[in-house]
């Protein structure tokens, strides 16, 4: 017999990276909200890679902290090796990535939130959503029934998940838990189309079985930098993780059991990421390539298990043996979790609006992989905007939705609805047309005042925050005054960094705007500079290096407002604005764009689409 | 959007074979059928797209001539509308008694490029190739003419994309470096880069050099007449324009203005101005005359330097040949007809290019009209090749240039590659825009401006 279990504002389904931003968002934000999780020590699992960050992700992870999400300072909690990746491609890609300890990141999160105030945190499956009058009724394979406002759905790999390793299959979620196995008919009932996406995860290895001794280490950055604005001090990096590569023997073991992999043998349906791709993939289309790099990562300090970056398969157990021994260091290496793909079912992301609520279903949200999107901090980025949105709906409040032009989490959620998502969506910089304004540095800058807006950032937070605005100002001030004489000192300083020695005196801010000097060749002559944070000096130094380039990308941003800023009516019939091609008016329909900007991102809409809807426009007004 | 329904005749009008009447808008099927009886007697409403019905275009029940309709349907129709394309014996008289039957029944005449309008509109064809459809109806003459037709085969488009690609590819390349810093990927060197940026630039400088020759085909060089008073100036500009224009008269400074008009000179257009003689002269009036013509001297195409063979070379005569130095100059030698008195040795020492003729018979006509094909350079001109027909196309390709001209010096200055990316991106943007495949506020407003939307 169903039982009434309770009534709350928000039901989140998924305790995963979008899950728990999401909850935590809601039940900050003073919404009474219930999370349900499928199995209690899963919270925050990494089922895949053990760190956090890396190229674009890195910039997600800040900006959720300068929105006031928690991944960020739980990555810093957990960490144990830092990289600023790209460093010399210059600062609109440098991206920041931890290795963390995976068990203990799971455990900070789930204790962060038991200790959350407003929050219920419950171990159950999720196995009905059901509408009624008020909002909707979920309910838990133990018969209880959840009266609740809105859902969030954040169901990771778990929902309809299936595992696949060569000739072997069967239901799961991942790391051998319980798969979601109702919750897909009864969505299917309610009305959303669901389809099915695939990725994958490489083996972990034995530590004591891996020979370290030939392998190029690779270290972290020393001093190590956090993700959160919050975090003072990482303290030092405590492991190493190792580069290795592939060889044409592993290859060789890939191609003669390719008929094997259930992706090629025709088993797997779901769609993989192109741009996450397994071993055999990589070795099937880049087939002129020699050799693949690996990284071998530990998984956490307490325990021995290795993970192979690089290296994740869904070939035959015996396959994975043979060919994880061919490569160099891992000759004798014992698998303690083979690798596998899952695969899952989710949603077009096309039918939500930028809020993350479905079009069709008001008060049904939804985030993460369940979205079509991949990705610890992809997921995350859009469970902080499905929670918040959730709540500011409930409380009767305006839409947060973030612009392309102000954060990376924008341009995601503005991507997965506008295009959908033929593949799973990876953040990557070149998604971004505004990558130099864009910056991992400047975050908090762009993001932290519409977090405290909303209510996730603390008054002490602000107060820092503000703070820190007023140092930056005081110190472009500082070096547009201090002039330099010419010297030994400075000249040696500038002929060691090949430009050109001083005759006369110079502005330290025009030094610095030599692309050869940085802060730190400055230092030694630099005897007035004050004390500060170094991300201070980082923000002035790219401000003004960069300064004209800045303003030139401020400039496209300024002109694609332009078309932001012509609304297109939520009631337009498209079918009925003649000249539009039958596919844009099927496409438009379905979409239902906000603005011509979002209109012309569209796949399927042309610029003579276009054309006719601002002529459209236009007229209409007259 | 206009809902009129348009009729227009759509062939060149003369004794030709066949002449069409094109009908077009809502109610092109019921007007093409108050005029048309097919001779089984089937309406067209009843007909499908693409297909055609022969029979008789008939008015208060005499045929008037014989006729093969054929029906469009919206949308597949060249203007995106219903369209009855009425085929009828060529003719003056026959396609235009049809018109006005057709007009008779409600249609309205269309405007100069008034189908192309509403294709445009109608999502039907592009901006490119929407402007070279306006330019294959202005075109003055026949090279202006095969220049258009070769933009609306996409000459121009395909030139830029080759240009397109090869900067693209780079920006992608640039991109993949820096998103799979752990995927050994090719590192993007200076030299790479600086390559490919080069060699585009010299490519847009190219498309850019083909808009002043563009212009010469389609608008005409901006000609000016000068020569002392009554060396014959008007008489040679009514030779060019082939009838009387100018006042000519035998009194010395009897015209004062400055006189515009286009002539066809073999086939390259000319935009005429016949100007005041140029000499010393105490009247006022007649004096910003003569300063007007020595300023127009300096900033035209294409100066036709008059002499008058009957007399020998005077001041007025030596400050035109200085006064031309440095523009593209014709030395005329006129009354060749008369008694030669003039120095010719002197005019060729100093102007390259001389001809003798005799404006008033005509003599000489036609080496001037050679020496006017060439400095043109009409023959070397090669359309296919693509070529910026408009300011819009050109301010585009510009825009691209300067952008690209950032890229470079970016790199010279070792900007890191994030903001090389910034200019490369504005660089692919302006070629986006000048194709069409990205529509951007400029694109726009130039709708509203050719195509005067909403009248």
């Amino acid at each position: 017999m169903n039982y009434t279990a309770g009534k709350f504002d928000i039901a989140v389904i998924g305790a995963g990276h979008a899950g728990i931003e999401a909850a935590l968002a809601a039940a900050r934000l003073g919404c009474k909200t219930v999370v349900f999780t499928i199995n209690m020590d899963a919270v925050g699992n990494c089922p895949c890679n053990p760190s956090i960050g890396g190229t674009a992700k890195g910039h997600l992870v800040r900006e959720i902290d300068a929105l006031g999400g928690e991944m960020g300072k739980t990555a810093d909690e957990c960490f144990l090796q830092s990289r600023m990746l790209n460093r010399g491609k210059g600062p609109a890609v440098h991206s920041l990535r931890a290795q963390i300890d995976r068990r203990k990141y799971s455990e900070v999160m789930k204790h962060k939130l038991e200790l959350q105030v407003n929050l219920e945190l419950h171990q159950a499956e999720i196995t009905d959503i059901k509408k009624n009058e008020n909002g909707y009724t979920v309910t838990t394979r133990m018969l209880g029934e959840y009266e609740v406002k809105a859902v969030i759905v954040a169901t990771g790999t778990y929902l309809g998940g299936r595992i696949f390793v060569g000739e072997v299959s069967y239901e799961s979620g991942p790391d051998g838990i319980f798969p979601a196995g109702f919750l897909g008919q009864s969505l299917k009932e309610l009305g959303l189309p669901l389809r099915r996406f695939k990725t994958g995860t490489p083996a972990r290895v034995l530590r004591s079985s891996i020979d370290f001794s030939e392998l190029e280490e690779q270290l972290g950055d020393e001093p190590p930098i956090p993700f959160s604005y919050d975090t003072e001090d990482l303290g030092e990096n405590k492991v190493k993780c190792h580069i290795s590569w592939t060889n044409e023997h592993t290859k060789e073991i890939i191609l003669n059991n390719i008929h094997r992999s259930p992706l090629y043998g025709g088993k797997i349906e779901g769609v993989g990421p192109r741009y996450c791709p397994s071993l055999e993939d990589k070795i099937v289309r880049f087939s002129e390539k020699k050799r693949h790099q690996l990284f071998i990562e530990p998984c956490g300090l307490d325990t021995e298990e290795m993970y192979l970056q690089g290296m994740s398969s869904s070939l035959p157990e015996e396959v994975q043996v043979k060919f994880y021994h061919t490569i160099k260091g891992l000759e004798n290496c014992v698998i303690m979790r083979p690798a596998y793909a899952i695969e899952y079912d989710c949603v077009d992301p096309a039918e939500m609006k930028a809020t993350l609520e479905f079009k069709r279903f008001e008060g049904l949200y939804g985030a993460g992989q369940f979205n079509g999107s991949s990705g610890y901090e992809e997921a995350a980025a859009q469970g902080l905007i499905a929670g918040i949105n959730a709540a500011l709906k409930i409380q009767g409040k305006d839409d947060l939705v973030l612009d392309r032009s102000t954060s990376y989490i924008g341009t995601l959620i503005d991507d997965l609805v506008t295009k959908g998502a033929n593949e799973p969506y990876r953040m990557m910089t070149s998604r971004s047309e505004y990558r130099l304004v864009l910056r991992q540095d400047n975050a908090d800058m762009r993001l932290t005042p519409i977090g405290y807006k909303i209510g996730l950032i603390s008054e002490k937070r602000w107060e820092k925050f503000n703070c820190k605005q007023k140092l930056k100002a005081e110190e472009i001030k500082r070096i547009s005054k201090v002039v330099i004489p010419p010297s030994d000192k400075i000249n040696e300083i500038l002929v060691s960094r090949e430009t050109s020695p001083l005759s006369t005196g110079a502005k330290l801010i025009d030094l610095l705007r030599r692309p050869q000097l940085s802060y730190k060749d400055l230092e030694p002559i630099d005897t007035t500079r004050p004390d500060l944070d170094g991300n201070i000096f980082e923000q002035v130094e790219i401000e003004v290096k960069y300064a004209g380039y800045i303003e030139k990308q401020l400039k496209q941003v300024e002109q694609m407002q332009r078309l932001e800023n012509k609304k297109l009516p939520e009631s337009t019939d498209y079918s009925e604005i003649k000249g539009l091609r039958l596919e844009a008016q099927e496409k438009l329909n379905k979409i239902k764009p906000l603005n011509i900007g979002q209109a012309s991102r569209i796949s399927g809409v042309s610029p003579a689409d276009i054309n006719v809807l601002l002529i459209w426009l236009t007229q209409r007004k007259r | 959007m206009n809902n009129k329904t348009i009729a227009a005749i759509s062939t060149a009008q003369g004794e030709g074979g066949i002449g069409i009447i094109r009908i077009s808008g809502e109610n092109a099927v019921w007007i093409a059928d108050k005029v048309f009886k097919s001779v089984n007697d089937k309406k067209l409403a009843e007909m499908k797209g693409y297909s055609a019905a022969f029979g008789h275009i008939v008015k208060d029940g005499e045929i008037v001539d014989e006729c093969v309709a054929t029906v469009f349907r919206s949308p597949k129709s060249y203007t995106g509308e219903d369209v009855v394309e009425l085929s009828c014996h060529g003719g003056l008289f026959i396609t235009r008694e049809v018109l006005r039957i057709v007009l008779d029944e409600g249609a309205v005449p269309a405007e100069a490029g008034e189908f192309t309008k509403r294709a445009f509109l109608n999502g039907k064809i592009d901006l490119t190739e929407a402007e070279a459809v306006i330019d294959i109806i202005s075109a003055k003459s026949k090279t202006a003419a095969r220049a258009a037709l070769c933009a609306r085969e996409g000459a121009l488009w395909n030139k830029i994309t080759t240009i397109k690609s090869k900067l693209i590819t780079t920006a992608a390349h640039l991109s993949a470096w820096a998103d799979y810093p752990e995927e050994d990927i090719e590192e993007v060197t200076i030299d790479k880069l600086s390559k490919t940026f080069f060699e585009a630039k010299a490519e847009l400088n190219k498309l850019l050099d083909t808009y002043d020759k563009g212009q010469t085909v389609k608008e005409g060089i901006d000609t000016v007449i000068a020569g002392k008073p009554n060396a014959g100036k008007s008489t040679l500009m009514n030779l060019l324009s082939g009838h009387n224009r100018s006042i000519v008269t035998e009194i010395p400074g009897t015209t004062r203005d400055i006189i515009e008009e286009t002539v066809l000179v073999g086939d390259v257009i000319l935009r005429l101005s016949d100007t005041a003689g140029i000499r010393d002269t105490e009247d006022t009036v007649e004096k910003i005359g003569v300063d007007l013509a020595k300023q127009r001297l300096s900033n035209c195409g294409l100066v036709l330097a008059v002499f008058d063979s009957s007399e020998t070379l005077d001041q007025n005569d030596m400050d035109l040949i200085d006064s031309v130095k440095d523009a593209e100059t014709i030395a005329v030698i006129n009354k060749d007809d008369l008694e030669s008195e003039i120095d010719e040795n002197i005019i060729k020492s100093k102007i390259n290019r001389v001809v003798k003729i005799s404006a008033k018979t005509g003599e000489g006509y036609e080496q001037l009209e050679k020496m006017i094909t060439d400095i043109a350079g009409t023959d070397s001109f090669n359309p296919s090749e693509g070529i910026l027909s408009n300011e819009r196309q050109r301010q585009a390709v510009l825009g691209a240039r300067d952008s690209l001209n950032d890229a470079i010096d970016a790199l010279n200055i070792g900007m890191t590659f994030d903001a090389i990316e910034v200019a490369l991106e504005d660089t692919i943007a302006s070629i986006l825009e000048l194709t069409g495949e990205r529509v951007s506020e400029v694109v726009v407003d130039n709708v509203f401006h050719n195509f005067c939307v909403g009248k």
